[in-house]
C-alpha cells in the first residue's frame, strides 16, 4: 500500500524538498517530467518514485555542474495533446531546463516533435516506439529503454534455436503490437526461412475476448506462439490460455511478459517456460544494482519495478548528459548528450550518436514459478548496444534533418 | 374527400368515406370513440397515407403528400394535444408560421424577430391574444394556448383548417367563444374548416354541416336538425351511451 | 470445422457476460430515463469489491456464489447512495442533464477505487474447481464458461419473473412504457427509482464480480464495460430486456467469430453492429418508438436576445481576450487558445444538440475529421495553413451530410449512440489505416507558417475564427432558419403541419455544427503539432457535452460559459493534484446538483427574476 499512498499523497509539482536546496549554491536544474500517471499508474507510479530516488542521489552528490535537480512532473492522462499543452507550460512558465517523460508511444513521439520545433532537449524515458529515433527522430529527442526492435530481435534470435515452425502472433491492435509482431516475423524469418506465420489476433488493447481469441489461436494449430499482450489484456489471455490448454507443448516467446508489472498480476497462473523480456529484478546481484535495490526498498518498502530501473536510469542519464555538455545550453546539450555514458543498476550504457538512441539493455530469460509467483529464470543482459542494426541501417532510418 | 380507406392490421379503420368541404364551411365530423376520426383526420393532414382513395383540394390530388407538403398546399390543423413551439413567445410563434408560409426558413443572417410582426399581431388581435404577446407560451391558460394554435394555423394563410377535439379540456364558456371565433373567421377569409368534436352544444350550435362516422363508415351526413332526427345516430349514440359533453 | 462449436460456445460465455452487465444498464434507463455512465464504475467496484470479498472466503463454489450475491448487494448500497445523493436532485433537470452527474461519479469512482485499491490490477487467485475444463469437439473449453453461459438466461428468467410476478415489477413496466402515467397513478415515485437504480447497480456488480475468475479487478474495467454495455442496449432496444438479451447473444457471437474472420476488427465490430442496427431498426431490434418527449418541450424556456448589460460584458470580454497576448506569458495563450478551440468545440454541439435538439455522442468525430483534414492535406500535399483551414470545415461538413441522413431520422439516445458509433467508426478508420493516418501514432510535424507560428499569432487567429464562428452561429439561431430548428424540436408535428422540412433543417444543423467543430480540429492540430486518434475519442466527446451541459443548453451564451469554465478548471487542476479526477467530478457533480440548468442558465434565471412573468 506504500506505493498508492505516495500516489495519492504526491501530488504533482516540484518533487525536490527545499532543505536539499539548501547545501548547493546556485538556482536549481529543472527537469520537467510528463507522464501518464493517471492513464498507466501500475508502471509510471513505480517509475515517478525512482526518479525522485534518482534526484536525491544526485543532489546529495552536490548536484549537476554545482546546482541540484530539481523534478517536476505532469500527467499528461494518456493524450498526445495534453502532453504537447503541459510541455509548453513546463518550457514557458515553469522555465524547465530538459523535458522528461512519456510512457505511451504517441505521447513521445508528440513531445518529440515539440521538442524539434521548439528547440528543447526531450529525453523520452519509457516509450518503446522505433520511429522516435529513426523514421521520426530529431536532433533534440533522446530514447533510453530498448526500442520495439531491440527487445524483439532479442526474442526472435532466442526463438530461432527453438524446433517450431508454424508461428503465430496474437498482440495489442496498436503501433507497438505492429511493430512488435512486424520486426519478429522480420527478424525470424530472416534466421529460419523455414518457420512459417500461420495467423494472427489483433484484440483491442484493454479489451481483449480472451476466449475467443485464445480459441481462434488454438484453431490454428501453432507450434509456436508470439505475444505481444500485456496488462489486464496478459492476464486474461493466460488466464484463457491455462484452462484451454493453448500454451501446452508449444513454445511462446512473449515481449514485455518478464517485467513485474506484468508478471505479478499472474500469481500462480504465470506461465512456465516462455521466453520473456523483462526484470529480474532483485535477483540481479551486481553492486550496482543491489545498491539501487536497497535504497529503493529503503525508501518506498516496495521491491523495484521495471519502470523503477527506466526512472532511476532517466535521471542519472540526464544528470551524466548536462555534466558532459557543462550548460544547460540547448545545443550544447545535444552535443554533450551525444555518446554520453552514464552508469544504471543495469549496468554503464550511452545515448548513441548516431542515432540518440539509449543502450540501455534487454534482460531475457524464461518465466517459472517459485512460490506460486512467477519469476525469471536462466536470464542474461544484453547490452543495448549489441541489439542494434548496423550504422549503415540506421542512417538510412533517420531523416537527414536528425543531424 | 374520395373514397378514403384505411386498414390497421386487417381491421378497417376509415372505409370508404367521402365528402366535400366548401370554402367558408364549418363542417363537424362526429361520432363515438374509435369511429375513425382521427384516422381520417390524419389521412387528410398526411400524418398516414390512406390505402385507397382520394383528397383533392380544389381540384388537385394531395393523396398520400406528406404532412409537409399537404400543409405547403393550404391545409392548416391543429392538434388534440396542443402543440406549441414552447422556446418562442406568443408572437414569434405566430412569425414563425408566417415565415413558413412565405417560404422564408432557409434564411440565415437577419434576425426572425422583426420579419412580420405587424402581420403576427393582426392575427393574434384576431384570435384575442394581443395582450399575451410577449409572453412564454409555457404560461399561457389552455383555452389561450387553443386560440395560439389557431392563429398559428392562420400565418400560414390555409385553404382548409383542420381541427382535431379544438376545444377538448377547455371549460364550456370558453369553447364557445373558441368555435365562434373561428365560424367568424371561416366566414371572414372563406376558409373550409373541418373539425371534430365531442360537444354537441358545440358541434349544433356552431357548424353548418355535420358528418357522422360510425366503425369507420359515414352513416348520416347533413346540417344539426337533420343529425338530430337520423334515425341511424341515434341508435348508435343511444346504444354507447355518449351524448354530450366531452371527455 | 472442429472450432466452430468452441468459438460458438465461447461468444455464449462472453454474450452472457454483456448481459449482466446491460440488464441492469437498461431497467435503469427504462424506468428513471437517465443515460447512466456510471454503470460501468458499478462494474468496476463489483470486480474490487467481488475481489476483497472472495479472497477472503474459503474457495469452495458455495462460499463463491456467496461471495458474489454479498458483492451484487454492496454495490446495490452503492447504487442507492449514488441515486440518493446525486441523482434524485437532477431529475428535475433537462434531459440529458443527468448524464452530466453520472459522469463525475465515473470521475470520483476512478479516484476513489485507485485510493482504496491501488493502481496494480487484482486478480482473483483461481481454486482448481474454477480451472476446470471439460471436452468439447476434442479440445478443451472452461467449466466457468458453460456456468456463464447458463447464468445469463437464468438472470433473464429471473428478472422476467420479477417483472411478470410482483406488483414492483408491474410498476416498473408500467414506468416503462409511460412514467407520467405512473406519477399520475400516485406510485412513490422515489421509492421506486431508488429500488430500481438499486437493482440495476446490484446486477451491475453482480456482473463485475462473475468477470474475475475470467479477467482481474483492473482501473480500466468501467470504460470498457460502459460502452459495450450502451451498445447492447442500443442495439436491443433501450428498456427491453428481451432486447438487452437477444442482442448480447448477436454481439457475443459475431465477435467471436468476426475475430477469426477478420483479426483487425475488434476495435470497431460492436459499434459496426449498432450503426448496422439503428440504420434499419431505428429504435433498437425490439424497442418501442420513445413517445414524444413531452416534457421536454415543456421545459424549454424562450430563448430572447442577451439583456444589453450582458452583450456589455461580453464586448469587454473580447477586448481583454484581443489584448491578451500584452498580459499573459506564452503558456498562458496556447491554454487560452485551446479555450478557443473549445468554444467552437461547444457552440457547435450546442448548435445542434440545444435547437437542434439532437445530442450528439460523438462529436469528436467532426473536430477529428478537420484535423485529420488539415494534417492529411499538409501531410500529402503540402497544402499551407490557410488551405487547411479552409479544408477542414468543409470535409466535416461533407462527412457530416452523408452521415447526417441517417442520423436525422432517429430521436433521442438512439440518435445519440447512432452519433457514438460513427465517432468510434471514424477513430477506428484514423486508428488502424496506418498507412495514411499515422495510426494512433497519428500525424505529425503539423506546424503553421513561420508567420503564424508565435504563440501570440496563433492565439489571434485561433480567437478571430472562434469568435467569428461563435457569432455565425448566434447569427443563424435569431435568424429564421434558426427559429425554424427551434420550431422543429420544439414540436416537430407542428413544425410539419406549418410546412417546415423538420429532416432537413436538421441536417443542415448537423452539417453546419460539423463544419465548425472541424474548423475548431484544424486550429487545434495546428496549436499541438499533430494531428492524433484520441482526438476522435470517446472521452473527447464527452468533454464536448461536459462543456455544452455545464453552460446550458438553453442560452447561446451556455456554451462559450462552459468552455470556458470547463478548459480552465481543467487545466488548473491537471496541473496541480495528482486527484484532479476526483475533484473534477465533485465539482461537476456540485455544479449540476446546484445549477441544473447550467451555469448561464442560472444565471439568466437569477437575472429575469421578477422581469418576466
Amino acid at each position: 500500500m506504500a506505493v498508492t499512498r505516495r500516489l495519492v499523497l504526491g501530488a504533482s509539482g516540484a518533487l525536490a524538498a527545499p532543505g536539499l536546496l539548501r547545501a548547493q549554491g546556485g538556482a536549481p536544474i529543472r527537469i520537467g517530467e510528463i507522464n501518464s500517471y493517471t492513464a498507466q499508474p501500475a508502471f509510471t507510479v513505480p517509475y515517478r518514485n525512482a526518479m525522485q530516488l534518482a534526484v536525491e542521489g544526485v543532489n546529495a552528490r552536490g548536484g549537476v555542474l554545482g546546482r541540484p535537480l530539481e523534478l517536476i512532473t505532469r500527467d499528461d492522462a494518456g493524450r498526445p495533446q495534453d502532453a504537447v499543452r503541459l510541455a509548453g507550460e513546463l518550457v514557458n512558465d515553469q522555465k524547465v531546463d530538459v523535458l522528461a517523460g512519456a510512457y505511451l508511444s504517441n505521447v513521445g513521439l508528440a513531445l518529440g516533435e515539440y521538442a524539434a520545433q521548439n528547440k528543447r532537449l526531450y529525453v523520452g524515458g519509457e516509450p518503446l516506439t522505433d520511429a522516435m529515433v529513426w523514421e521520426k527522430g530529431n536532433r533534440y529527442t533522446f530514447r533510453l529503454r530498448p526500442s520495439t526492435y531491440m527487445q524483439a530481435s532479442i526474442l526472435a534470435e532466442e526463438a530461432a534455436k527453438l524446433p517450431a515452425k508454424r508461428w503465430v502472433t496474437v498482440a495489442p491492435n496498436y503501433e507497438f503490437g505492429q511493430s512488435g509482431v512486424k520486426w519478429f516475423r522480420q527478424l525470424l524469418a530472416a534466421r529460419r526461412p523455414d518457420v512459417q506465420f500461420v495467423g494472427e489476433q489483433w484484440p483491442a488493447l484493454g479489451r481483449v475476448d480472451a476466449g475467443a481469441t485464445v480459441q481462434a489461436l488454438e484453431a490454428m494449430r501453432p507450434e509456436g506462439i508470439f505475444n505481444v499482450l500485456f496488462g489486464t489484456d496478459l492476464t486474461n489471455f493466460v488466464r484463457q490460455g491455462n484452462t484451454r490448454g493453448l500454451f501446452e507443448r508449444r513454445s511462446v516467446a512473449s515481449l514485455l511478459t518478464g517485467e513485474p508489472e506484468y508478471l505479478d498480476p499472474l500469481g500462480d497462473e504465470a506461465p512456465e517456460g516462455w521466453i520473456v523480456t523483462g526484470y529480474p529484478g532483485e535477483m540481479i546481484d551486481t553492486p550496482a544494482h543491489k545498491a539501487f535495490a536497497s535504497a529503493y526498498r529503503g525508501k518506498f518498502n516496495a521491491k523495484p519495478m521495471c519502470g523503477s530501473l527506466v526512472g532511476y536510469a532517466l535521471i542519472n542519464s540526464i544528470a551524466a548528459g548536462i555534466a558532459k555538455a557543462g550548460s544547460v545550453e540547448v545545443e550544447r546539450m545535444v552535443e554533450g548528450f551525444r555518446g554520453v555514458r552514464f552508469d544504471t543498476p543495469a549496468g554503464p550504457a550511452e545515448y548513441r550518436a548516431i542515432d540518440q538512441q539509449g543502450t540501455l539493455g534487454v534482460y531475457v530469460g524464461r518465466t517459472a514459478l517459485r512460490n506460486n509467483a512467477g519469476v525469471m529464470t536462466d536470464w542474461r543482459y544484453i547490452d543495448g548496444k549489441d541489439l542494434l542494426p548496423s550504422d549503415e541501417v540506421v542512417r538510412g532510418l533517420r531523416p537527414a534533418s536528425a543531424s | 374527400m374520395r373514397g378514403l380507406s384505411k386498414s390497421f392490421g386487417g381491421v378497417r379503420a376509415v372505409s370508404d368515406v367521402s365528402f366535400a368541404v366548401a370554402p367558408g364551411e364549418m363542417l363537424a365530423l362526429i361520432g363515438p370513440n374509435g369511429a375513425g376520426k382521427s384516422t381520417l383526420f390524419n389521412m387528410v393532414g398526411g400524418q398516414l397515407p390512406p390505402d385507397g382513395g382520394s383528397v383533392l383540394l380544389g381540384g388537385d390530388a394531395i393523396t398520400g403528400l406528406g404532412p409537409r407538403a399537404i400543409a405547403r398546399r393550404g391545409v392548416g390543423r391543429t392538434f388534440q394535444v396542443t402543440a406549441t413551439f414552447g422556446s418562442m413567445t406568443v408572437r414569434e410563434n405566430v412569425q414563425m408560421a408566417i415565415l413558413a408560409h412565405h417560404g422564408e426558413v432557409w434564411r440565415f443572417w437577419r434576425p426572425a424577430a422583426e420579419r412580420h410582426r405587424a402581420a403576427a399581431d393582426a392575427l393574434l388581435a384576431q384570435v384575442g391574444l394581443a395582450a399575451q404577446a410577449d409572453r412564454a407560451t409555457g404560461v399561457l391558460a389552455y383555452g389561450d394556448l387553443k386560440r395560439l394554435e389557431l392563429a398559428i394555423a392562420l400565418g400560414n394563410a390555409p385553404r382548409l383548417l383542420l381541427m382535431d377535439e379544438p376545444t377538448a379540456g377547455m371549460a364550456p364558456a370558453e369553447r364557445v367563444g373558441l368555435m365562434h371565433l373561428t365560424r367568424h373567421l371561416a366566414t371572414e377569409r372563406g376558409l373550409a374548416v373541418l373539425f371534430t368534436e365531442h360537444d354537441m352544444d358545440v358541434v349544433f350550435d356552431v357548424s353548418d354541416r355535420i358528418l357522422v362516422l360510425d366503425r369507420g363508415a359515414l352513416i348520416a351526413e347533413g346540417d344539426g336538425p337533420a343529425i338530430r332526427a337520423d334515425p341511424a345516430v341515434r341508435r348508435v349514440y343511444l346504444g354507447t351511451g355518449a351524448t354530450s359533453g366531452g371527455h | 470445422m472442429d472450432s466452430v462449436l468452441p468459438q460458438l460456445l465461447t461468444g455464449l460465455a462472453t454474450a452472457s457476460s454483456l448481459f449482466l452487465v446491460a440488464s441492469g444498464l437498461t431497467i435503469i434507463f427504462g424506468v428513471t430515463r437517465i443515460v447512466n455512465f456510471s454503470h460501468g464504475s458499478l462494474t468496476m467496484l463489483g470486480a474490487y469489491i467481488g475481489w476483497s470479498i472472495l479472497t477472503r472466503l474459503p474457495r469452495d463454489p458455495a462460499w463463491f456464489a456467496l461471495g458474489i450475491l454479498l458483492t451484487a448487494l454492496a454495490t446495490a448500497l452503492i447504487g442507492v447512495l449514488i441515486e440518493r445523493v446525486v441523482l434524485r436532485r437532477v431529475y428535475r433537470a433537462p434531459e440529458l442533464f443527468q448524464l452530466l452527474a453520472t459522469f463525475g461519479v465515473v470521475l470520483i469512482v476512478q479516484d476513489a477505487t485507485l485510493w482504496l485499491w491501488g493502481a496494480v490490477e487484482l486478480p482473483l487467485p483461481r481454486p482448481r474447481w474454477l480451472r476446470g475444463f471439460v471436452e468439447v469437439a476434442g479440445g478443451r473449453f472452461p467449466f466457468y464458461d458453460l456456468v456463464l453461459i447458463a447464468i445469463g438466461p437464468v438472470v433473464l428468467g429471473l428478472l422476467w419473473l420479477v417483472m411478470n410476478r410482483t406488483r414492483w415489477g408491474t410498476l416498473v413496466r408500467a414506468a416503462t412504457l409511460d412514467r407520467e402515467m405512473v406519477a399520475a397513478l400516485g406510485v412513490d415515485q422515489r421509492r421506486l427509482f431508488t429500488s430500481v437504480f438499486a437493482l440495476g447497480a446490484g446486477l451491475a456488480g453482480l456482473g463485475g464480480a462473475l468477470s474475475l475468475p475470467n479477467a482481474s479487478a483492473n482501473l480500466g474495467i468501467d470504460l470498457s464495460v460502459i460502452t459495450d454495455a450502451f451498445v447492447v442496449v442500443v442495439v436491443g432496444g433501450l428498456g427491453s430486456l428481451p432486447g438487452a438479451f437477444v442482442a448480447s447473444l448477436l454481439i457475443g457471437i459475431l465477435q467471436a467469430f468476426g475475430i477469426v474472420l477478420v483479426p483487425k476488427i475488434t476495435l470497431v465490430l460492436v459499434f459496426l453492429v449498432m450503426a448496422v442496427v439503428l440504420v434499419f431498426r431505428p429504435n433498437g431490434l425490439m424497442g418501442r418508438p420513445q413517445a414524444e418527449a413531452r416534457e421536454a418541450a415543456l421545459a424549454a424556456p424562450v430563448v430572447r436576445a442577451a439583456p444589453p448589460a450582458l452583450r456589455w460584458l461580453g464586448a469587454v470580454a473580447l477586448v481583454l481576450a484581443v489584448l491578451a497576448p500584452f498580459g499573459a506569458g506564452d503558456y498562458y495563450l496556447t491554454v487560452l487558445t485551446d479555450a478557443c478551440v473549445a468554444i467552437l468545440f461547444a457552440t457547435s454541439l450546442h448548435f445542434m444538440m440545444g435547437p437542434g435538439g439532437m445530442a450528439s455522442f460523438g462529436h469528436a468525430a467532426w473536430f477529428g475529421i478537420g484535423a485529420y483534414a488539415a494534417g492529411l492535406l499538409l501531410h500529402w500535399a503540402g497544402a499551407p495553413m490557410p488551405l487547411g483551414l479552409l479544408a477542414a470545415p468543409v470535409a466535416a461538413g461533407i462527412v457530416a451530410a452523408l452521415f447526417g441522413w441517417f442520423v436525422v431520422r432517429l430521436s433521442g439516445v438512439y440518435l445519440s449512440m447512432l452519433t457514438l458509433a460513427f465517432a468510434q467508426i471514424a477513430w477506428a478508420v484514423s486508428f488502424q489505416w496506418v498507412e495514411v493516418t499515422g495510426g494512433d501514432n497519428g500525424l505529425l510535424g503539423v506546424w503553421p507558417p513561420d508567420w503564424a507560428r508565435s504563440p501570440r499569432v496563433t492565439y489571434w487567429i485561433a480567437l478571430a475564427l472562434s469568435v467569428g464562428v461563435a457569432l455565425l452561429l448566434r447569427r443563424a439561431l435569431y435568424a429564421p432558419y434558426g427559429y425554424a430548428l427551434r420550431a422543429a424540436r420544439d414540436s416537430a408535428a407542428r413544425a410539419q403541419s406549418i410546412g417546415l422540412d423538420v429532416a432537413r433543417l436538421r441536417l443542415v444543423a448537423l452539417v453546419i455544427a460539423g463544419a465548425a467543430c472541424g474548423l475548431g480540429g484544424a486550429i487545434f492540430s495546428y496549436g499541438k503539432g499533430g494531428v492524433f486518434p484520441t482526438y476522435i475519442s470517446i472521452p473527447h466527446s464527452v468533454e464536448a457535452l461536459l462543456m455544452v451541459l455545464l453552460g446550458g443548453l438553453q442560452t447561446v451564451a451556455g456554451p462559450i460559459v462552459g468552455a470556458l469554465v470547463y478548459t480552465g478548471l481543467a487545466d488548473l487542476l491537471v496541473r496541480s493534484t495528482d486527484l484532479w479526477r476526483l475533484v473534477l467530478g465533485a465539482v461537476i457533480v456540485l455544479l449540476v446538483t446546484a445549477f441544473p440548468e447550467g451555469i448561464a442558465g442560472a444565471a439568466r434565471r437569477l437575472w429575469l427574476r421578477g422581469r418576466e412573468a
